[in-house]
């Protein structure tokens, strides 16, 4: 488990000082997850197979994703002001805004996997 | 109060062991309420946690920074939990390989106008910059959406938000809007949502149908990654030219 974590960690770090040193505008850790990509294609299926040491750990991650989620949302009291003044345009804006994309997004699929048969 | 009380509830403002354990309790009372509602997709965990800590800081008077120093190592692990999102993207990677150029501009196309209707009504419809901005990256998987909000000018935890609402949203409604418009294909409808409604959506998918949620999990890791790259460039470009 710590040697996963560790493959976790050094994955972020690296993307981290990629994306600050080269001045990237993509986050640190969306970076380290094109890294452990790249290596997960390399080192070929079974690598993250559910029971290894990285696949137990992700899983144990990713199952309480969730629970990551909580501390910064919670922050969302600090914007209550805000929300109280505009949350016409906010629940509007993610009401219509991910319907619309969601009908684009599908029909857009449909359409080009389609050709594909 | 008593000075011994008093002295226990300084002591439990400035360690950060209560806001942690308060942290982890809402979350179990979160999925406890969720597995109450049958799982139903309004019924989110993260939901019902959030706004039981919301109330509890709201009447204790805490100040949302002091929770934070406590929370803060729950919130620590989203770095690596991003990291990790690789994983599920390789495990199905043989099932999308031989769709996967077309699903990868499907979802670029996707992500991007996800991003571009949200702000475009937000803006029409008067709010002010910075929460044009925190909602523009709304249906990206939260940590890299807040990450990409601090560099649009957002608010981070105003994203955070949003992002919940919108894989709420996506996840609840998304499947009736599909019905509506024919889009019948299993790959196109996991795309779909895997695009708008990131890692709740994916969730949904996978109950729903497999071909689905592989395609989803793609759709939300591609997106992730499209979406970081891009918008911080159009918004730049826009908000230049503007």
């Amino acid at each position: 488990m710590i040697g996963a974590l560790a493959t976790l960690l050094v994955c972020q770090l690296l993307g981290e000082v990629a994306a600050r040193g080269l001045g990237l505008p993509v986050p640190g850790p969306v970076l380290g997850m094109a890294l452990l990509f790249a290596l997960l294609l390399l080192r070929g299926e079974g690598a993250d197979a559910a029971g290894t040491p990285l696949g137990t750990t992700v899983d144990a991650l990713l199952g309480n994703l969730g629970l990551l989620f909580v501390p910064a949302a919670v922050g969302v009291v600090v914007y209550l002001p805000v929300l109280a003044r505009e949350w016409a345009p906010i629940s509007c804006a993610i009401l219509g805004g991910t319907l619309a994309a969601i009908a684009v997004t599908g029909l857009l699929a449909q359409a080009l996997l389609r050709r594909l048969g | 109060m008593s000075p011994n009380l008093a002295e226990i509830w300084v002591y439990l403002s400035q360690e950060p062991l209560a806001a942690l354990t308060a942290t982890l309790l809402a979350w179990l009372a979160g999925q406890r309420l969720s597995a109450l509602f049958g799982r139903h997709a309004l019924a989110n965990p993260v939901l019902f946690a959030v706004i039981i800590l919301a109330t509890l800081l709201i009447t204790t008077g805490i100040d949302y920074r002091a929770y934070f120093e406590g929370a803060q190592f729950v919130h620590f692990l989203l770095g690596p939990a991003t990291v990790a999102l690789a994983v599920p993207l390789h495990r199905q990677w043989h099932a999308v390989r031989r769709s996967a150029p077309l699903a990868l501009f499907a979802i670029a196309c996707g992500g991007l106008f996800a991003a571009a209707t949200g702000a475009a009504i937000a803006w029409a419809l008067g709010a002010a910059p910075e929460v044009v901005a925190s909602l523009a990256p709304r249906s990206v998987t939260m940590p890299v959406a807040m990450g990409i909000s601090e560099r649009l000018g957002g608010l981070p935890s105003l994203t955070a938000a949003t992002v919940l609402a919108s894989g709420i949203t996506g996840a609840a409604l998304g499947p009736m809007v599909m019905n509506l418009v024919r889009v019948r294909d299993w790959r196109a409808r996991g795309i779909a949502i895997g695009t708008t409604a990131h890692g709740l959506g994916t969730a949904r998918a996978l109950m729903v149908n497999a071909t689905a949620g592989a395609f989803s999990g793609l759709a939300m890791g591609f997106n992730a990654l499209a979406t970081a790259l891009l918008l911080p460039l159009l918004w730049r470009l826009f908000a230049g030219g503007g």
